[in-house]
């Protein structure tokens, strides 16, 4: 019998795990993103097809007979620990999780353009990205469900790699082809996740949900995309640590590896009980979401406040441990800060997901 | 091989021979653990039936279901935790089936002569001393911070034997009687006013060979026993959602509205969501011990609940306001169980600083995260070779 929540990994799991680390190994080490992040392009060419349409990873949320590979947000989850991990330039968590998700909120009606559309983006053909600013939180509190603005969408992630828009309207959603739309580069505290404005205004698409459903896929989208960019903070996390053990184990000074102070030893320490803690929570949100628990809004929050916090002070305690070296260019390190940090915005800062814990748990703040 | 069938048969088995409801409470765990259901894992004979340890789980599910009574665990912790499993391991036979037995029933409480004035983080220091005559030792020494040592039967004890021999290497494990006219037993007050620890004088106390553990200077490893199963023996249950502490300050906030504050709404929050991740960890681990792949994440929970507790019960008694300026009550009083989150938030801060000093402080648990787990290298020691009678102390 299955536990009540599932926290653990599977067989299965491990061995997409493995499959999407060696692949990123391979083909996207960070001398190779060092050598892109300034171009116009830092996408590693071919790198996406590899992960969606060979290793089957852009359908792992969508059913077998929409096109995908009937997986579940578990299964996504581990893609995006290794994403994190390698701070992989690609548009998994937009294309894959936050628009696959909206537009599985909408897939009720069986064949037409949605289902059309799904098949696209889980073969990894087209990519789709909602137009949202990348700090949308998926909570009511957050900008996701107020009024729509009208004109240009500031600080779309991968809008640059999109094939596809999903634009909200007042009359519903939309799928907007992204030659349309008029789309403004900007340049990114992460060079890993390229923003741009997208101004989708008078580009016209085609209609695919009404006002209301499309609020409530455009939420569901959201609700996903923060549960599983908590496991992307994980793996950022872990790895940042497992590097920060490994030079100080090695990086001699005063006759001794610095590693064997007590005050490196310490601070080393803490971070991974922070990375064990985030691990649980992370896995909390993706199996809450994966079995479609009423509980996921609550288990979501609990994990984007926890798990934004850990990315960013591993990464931030693997520049300081490193002392100079962790400063340059040359270094991956600053790649991870960089993608800490902005996560730390992404999908909603951790005190939007606290006050969504606080009005789900009826813990109010002073009248 | 022992099934799970054929233990919920000799469950039922027990629970018709011997019905909870007619049958007092020490007769029906003797007839428990003679039926090898007290702790299943362990050899049959000695409260066992030889079957895996996770199988205990349908035995515990019949009994909840009957109503059966328990043998209080909570108040023979160490006994359960500590002493059993290094009898299991080092006694001789005569030993195991004279202790066993009435240790899961209850009869005889244990205690633990680990701790001393000069020997804390640095366990391996100690120095009551142990000397054989003829067939017995004669001990000599002082202990600390010893729980029901005022309630014991039996004590676990470590004593050293070679001064000469560098300190882990001169150290041997024994069985010590608290019956022994040589042993005082007094009460050490803490900051709670309470007195929930001892102090224990050993003077000329002696102690059969027999009653020793391991071989004569392999007390160190043999320690090593014990303390490992403490560690195994925490995250055994599930803990609901605002269990613990956390429980305590949400309700406050519910219930007070007036005492509300923006700074202290952001801080209940930051510690909601550290417990509630907390309980995860610990649920995590849980799933982990179930299903056969114990990881080193046991060491995070006492971690984590120390620090956790410590800045709960620390907003609590500021949310309080005025009641914060208040404490239950100072009497001292020598409680037999410990509870936590027991009593008033007053009372609740002052404990609580204990949890990150106790059973390994913070700091010497964040070295062995870093070596152990981590693999960090260790700090140069200077102590490792040189005799225990010649360190500085």
């Amino acid at each position: 019998m299955k536990a009540q929540t599932d926290l653990l990994y599977s067989e299965t799991e491990d061995d997409l795990r493995a499959a999407v680390r060696s692949l990123l190994g391979d083909r996207a080490g960070h001398q190779t993103l060092l050598d892109r992040i300034e171009t116009d392009d830092p996408y590693v060419p071919g790198l996406w097809k590899s992960l969606a349409g060979d290793i089957g990873a852009a359908g792992l949320l969508v059913p077998e007979e929409l096109g995908g590979q009937g997986a579940s947000h578990r299964e996504a989850a581990v893609v995006l620990e290794e994403l994190g991990r390698a701070v992989t330039p690609l548009p998994y968590l937009t294309s894959a999780v936050v628009a696959t998700e909206t537009l599985l909120g909408l897939a009720g009606e069986g064949a037409g353009p949605v289902a059309e559309l799904l098949a696209s983006l889980a073969s990894g053909e087209r990519v789709a990205v909602l137009a949202v600013p990348f700090s949308t939180a998926p909570h009511p509190a957050g900008a996701g469900d107020g009024d729509l603005p009208e004109g240009p969408v500031r600080a779309v992630a991968d809008a640059v790699a999109a094939d596809v828009f999903l634009v909200r309207r007042p009359d519903g959603l939309y799928a907007v082809p992204a030659a349309d739309a008029v789309v403004t580069p900007l340049t990114p505290l992460d060079l890993t996740r390229p923003l741009a404005v997208v101004d989708p205004t008078g580009a016209g698409g085609s209609r695919l949900a009404d006002a209301d459903a499309a609020r409530a896929a455009v939420r569901r989208g959201l609700l996903s995309g923060a549960g599983l960019l908590a496991s992307e903070q994980l793996g950022l996390a872990e790895r940042c640590l497992e590097e920060t053990v490994r030079y100080t184990r090695e990086r001699h000074q005063f006759n001794r590896p610095v590693g064997s102070f007590q005050a490196l030893k310490h601070r080393m320490a803490q971070l991974w009980l922070d990375v064990v803690g985030a691990r649980a929570a992370a896995r909390a949100a993706a199996d809450a979401l994966a079995t479609g628990s009423p509980d996921a809004p609550l288990t979501v929050a609990v994990a984007q406040a926890y798990c934004s916090k850990v990315a960013v002070r591993a990464a931030e305690e693997c520049v300081q441990l490193h002392g100079g070296i962790g400063m340059t260019w040359e270094h991956p390190a600053h790649l991870a800060l960089k993608r800490a940090k902005s996560d730390q915005i992404a999908l909603g800062s951790a005190g939007r997901h606290q006050d969504a814990i606080a009005a789900l748990m009826e813990l109010p703040a002073p009248a | 091989m022992t099934d799970a069938e054929e233990l919920r048969s000799r469950t039922r088995r027990l629970l018709a021979e011997h019905p909870p409801a007619t049958t007092g409470r020490t007769d029906f765990l003797k007839a428990r653990f003679d039926a090898g259901l007290a702790w299943v894992h362990y050899p049959v004979g000695l409260g066992g039936l030889d079957a895996p340890r996770a199988l205990q789980a349908v035995v515990d599910a019949e009994l909840a279901a009957a109503d059966a009574p328990d043998n209080d665990p909570r108040r023979i912790g160490i006994g359960l935790g500590m002493a059993a499993p290094t009898l299991l391991a080092y006694g001789s036979e005569d030993v195991k089936s004279r202790f066993l037995r009435p240790l899961w029933v209850g009869e005889e409480v244990w205690c633990q002569l680990f701790s001393e004035p000069g020997a804390g983080s640095d366990l391996a220091a100690l120095g009551t001393r142990a000397v054989r005559d003829g067939d017995e030792w004669v001990i000599d020494g002082q202990k600390v911070w010893t729980s029901s040592a005022h309630v014991a039967r039996w004590a676990i004890l470590i004593a050293r034997t070679d001064p000469e021999a560098p300190k882990h290497r001169g150290i041997t494990y024994f069985v010590c009687d608290m019956t022994d006219p040589g042993v005082e037993v007094r009460p050490l007050r803490q900051i709670t006013g309470e007195a929930e620890f001892n102090e224990v004088f050993l003077t000329g106390v002696r102690i059969p060979d027999a009653h020793r553990l391991g071989e004569v200077g392999d007390g160190w490893r043999v320690a090593q026993t014990t303390l490992m199963n403490e560690r195994v023996s925490i995250g055994g249950a599930r803990i609901p959602r605002e269990g613990g502490m956390i429980g305590k300050l949400a309700t406050t906030w519910r219930e007070r509205p007036e005492l509300r504050t923006h700074d202290l709404h952001r801080r209940l929050l930051d510690l909601w969501v550290d417990a509630e991740v907390a309980r995860l960890t610990g649920e995590r681990l849980r799933q982990q011990l179930v299903a056969g792949q114990p990881g080193p994440e046991g060491s995070a929970m006492k971690l984590g609940f120390a620090r956790l507790n410590q800045a709960i019960s620390g907003l609590e008694v500021e949310l309080l306001g005025d009641e914060g300026l208040l404490y239950g009550e100072w009497e001292m009083r020598r409680p037999e169980l410990v509870d936590f989150t027991g009593r008033d938030a007053g009372y609740r801060y002052l404990r609580s600083k204990g949890n990150s000093i106790e059973g390994g402080t913070t700091e010497v648990l964040l070295n062995i995260v870093a070596e152990r787990v981590l693999g960090l290298p260790p700090e140069p020691r200077n102590d490792k070779d040189v005799a225990w009678k010649d360190l500085a102390r």
